[in-house]
């Protein structure tokens, strides 16, 4: 295939993607919304001005970035879980197999529409966050660079584990066991500097606290732990996923026989 | 040129089936292709692999000239596959299915749109374009399948079992659609269980079982092989017991039925002949099976090693 017939079958993938998670809005984009709404209610205003000021911003200004954060891994990786597994579910991924599409031509794609679907519930959850909260962007390369690249990270998570799914229970095991557990306990409602030092020391094996406190200072300015190598640990995952994910593709595990 | 050549195709699945145990084949350009055999016999992997789909474990295809292993973009391009059960999204529409197939090849949106009107309109889908595919009829799904393979315009179109569940009516309309397709220079593939749908659209034949081609030959050729035809006679009178027929095998169906096996060696004319010297009137006459189909049980049962004539 040329390149230019590659660009087109990766927006063709992308297309495909945004048209899926667009007409299914009220499962995609709607519950994001709603549940980051309650997080603002609830732990910014109800509970956040009692708690007071954290890492010297209001309780509701410090775990704005988190929550965001924490949109775009769980809406990342969920779309290209879901997404990726209902095509081998349904067989639609032959549709794929017997075109001339490079493998890294249809996980770009998948990824992609991962991407875009954690970014934009990310920028509603943002928007949102402006009624209960006054926001500035601190460092705005930072920002959007830490973002594109844990959507991508967590995009690539997806499709790893939507290859490895044999039922529907498979792809809902990461999720709610893992992925979960690590973004509460990764620095979304609290600094770690506030833990024990033997569980601050846990909580830096967390990849989690890393992409929330890297979001945190692009827009606040604070963080947790060194930005800059939070950033190059993001990327060095960001490849090992990728090649990972390409590796299995080419093989066919789980998709072909 | 060949349209499809096999050199030693094998398949071992990784429960250690063999599911193929080196094949040899060949479809020429322009060829209606039968690919026949019974269920578990090998089919469906031959074209899982020759469209991608399954892994082969040893042996070479090429299409058009193009190796599957040093060419496979091209090698791709020249296939459409319809492949046995639906695997499309059951919720987007018709139209988006056939546009987003013509995407994958790399064909940019508006002559996909274009290709995709021109076949749902062939196929007599224009009108559902909007439908979600999962709302189609059977039949209509399987007709989005041959759309969705065409609309990349490729050279050698494979249909594994294409008039399955589809009525008879509409299995005529497909006939008439692939042999006007064959007509306009397209290779076709095509596997079957109905055997009068390989007898009536297919010049040529390979018979494949237990992973093994056990018959490849061209649809004339292999029907002269037919030692024996069977008849059904529906006679004017009742008669109580069948007539003796020096040379042919009567059974005594019912009252009124008699069942003639004829060999190839005997014409029709001598079996009349005798049957009106006992007085035996004779008012219709059918074939009791299919002629493919008799070959076909008597290859498979058998599993002879067939000669390979192309």
């Amino acid at each position: 295939m040329s390149a230019r017939e590659q660009w087109v079958a990766f927006l063709t993938i992308v297309t495909k993607e945004i048209r899926r998670f667009t007409r299914i809005w009220p499962q995609t984009l709607l519950p994001p919304a709603i549940t980051m709404t309650l997080y603002f209610v609830i732990f910014g205003n109800l509970i956040g001005s009692r708690i007071g000021h954290m890492g010297g911003f209001d309780y509701m200004q410090y775990i704005v970035p988190g929550l965001i954060m924490m949109s775009v891994i769980q809406n990342s990786y969920g779309n290209v879980v879901s997404s990726f597994f209902s095509t081998k579910f349904q067989h639609s991924i032959e549709e794929m197999l017997v075109s001339p599409m490079p493998a890294h031509v249809i996980l770009n794609g998948f990824v992609v529409g991962g991407m875009v679907r954690g970014m934009l519930v990310g920028l509603i959850v943002s928007l949102l966050s402006l009624f209960f909260t006054h926001l500035t962007m601190q460092h705005v390369l930072i920002t959007v660079t830490v973002v594109v690249l844990t959507a991508s990270l967590f995009a690539l998570g997806g499709f790893i584990n939507a290859i490895f799914a044999n039922k529907f229970d498979d792809i809902s095991i990461v999720p709610t066991f893992i992925l979960t557990p690590l973004t509460y306990l990764g620095g979304v409602f609290y600094s770690i500097d506030l833990l024990p030092e033997f569980w601050r020391a846990v909580s830096l094996a967390n990849p989690i606290v890393y992409m929330v406190n890297a979001f945190r200072y692009g827009v606040l300015g604070v963080s947790d732990v060194n930005v800059y190598a939070s950033m190059a640990a993001i990327c060095a995952f960001v490849v090992a996923f990728y090649l990972f994910a390409l590796w299995l593709l080419r093989r066919g595990t789980g998709i072909r026989h | 040129m060949s349209a499809l050549t096999i050199r030693n195709l094998t398949k071992t699945y990784a429960n250690g089936v063999r599911a193929l145990k080196g094949i040899d084949l060949n479809v020429e350009r322009g060829d209606f292709f039968a690919l026949l055999g019974p269920n578990g016999a090998g089919k469906s992997t031959t074209i899982g692999v020759i469209s991608s789909l399954v892994n082969k474990s040893g042996g070479d295809v090429s299409i058009f000239g193009y190796s599957l292993d040093t060419e496979r973009s091209l090698a791709k391009k020249q296939i459409g596959v319809v492949p046995q059960e639906f695997n499309f999204n059951q919720f987007e529409k018709v139209f988006d299915i056939v546009v987003t197939q013509a995407g994958f090849y790399g064909i940019p949106a508006p002559l996909a749109k274009e290709r995709a009107e021109k076949y749902l309109r062939q196929l007599g889908l224009w009108e559902k374009r909007d439908k979600a595919s999962r709302t189609l009829s059977g039949g209509m799904k399987r007709r989005l399948m041959i759309a969705r393979a065409l609309v990349h315009e490729p050279e050698l179109l494979i249909l594994d079992e294409p008039t399955a569940g589809v009525d008879i009516e509409l299995r005529r309309s497909m006939w008439d659609f692939l042999t006007r397709l064959n007509g306009e220079g397209k290779t076709i593939i095509l596997t079957t269980h109905y055997l009068e749908e390989a007898e009536s659209l297919c010049r040529n034949i390979a018979i494949i079982d237990h992973g093994t081609i056990v018959e490849n030959t061209d649809m004339r050729s292999l029907l002269g092989k037919l030692q024996v035809e069977t008849f059904i006679l529906d006679l004017a009178r009742p008669v109580t017991e069948s007539p003796r027929l020096e040379g042919f095998e009567v059974t005594l169906k019912d009252a009124k039925t008699l069942e003639v096996e004829v060999p190839k060696t005997r014409s029709l004319n001598a079996l009349f002949v005798a049957l009106a010297e006992q007085d035996f009137e004779v008012m219709s006459m059918r074939n009791k099976a299919n002629r493919l189909e008799e070959l076909f049980v008597r290859l498979v049962e058998q599993n002879l090693p067939g000669e390979q004539t192309s």
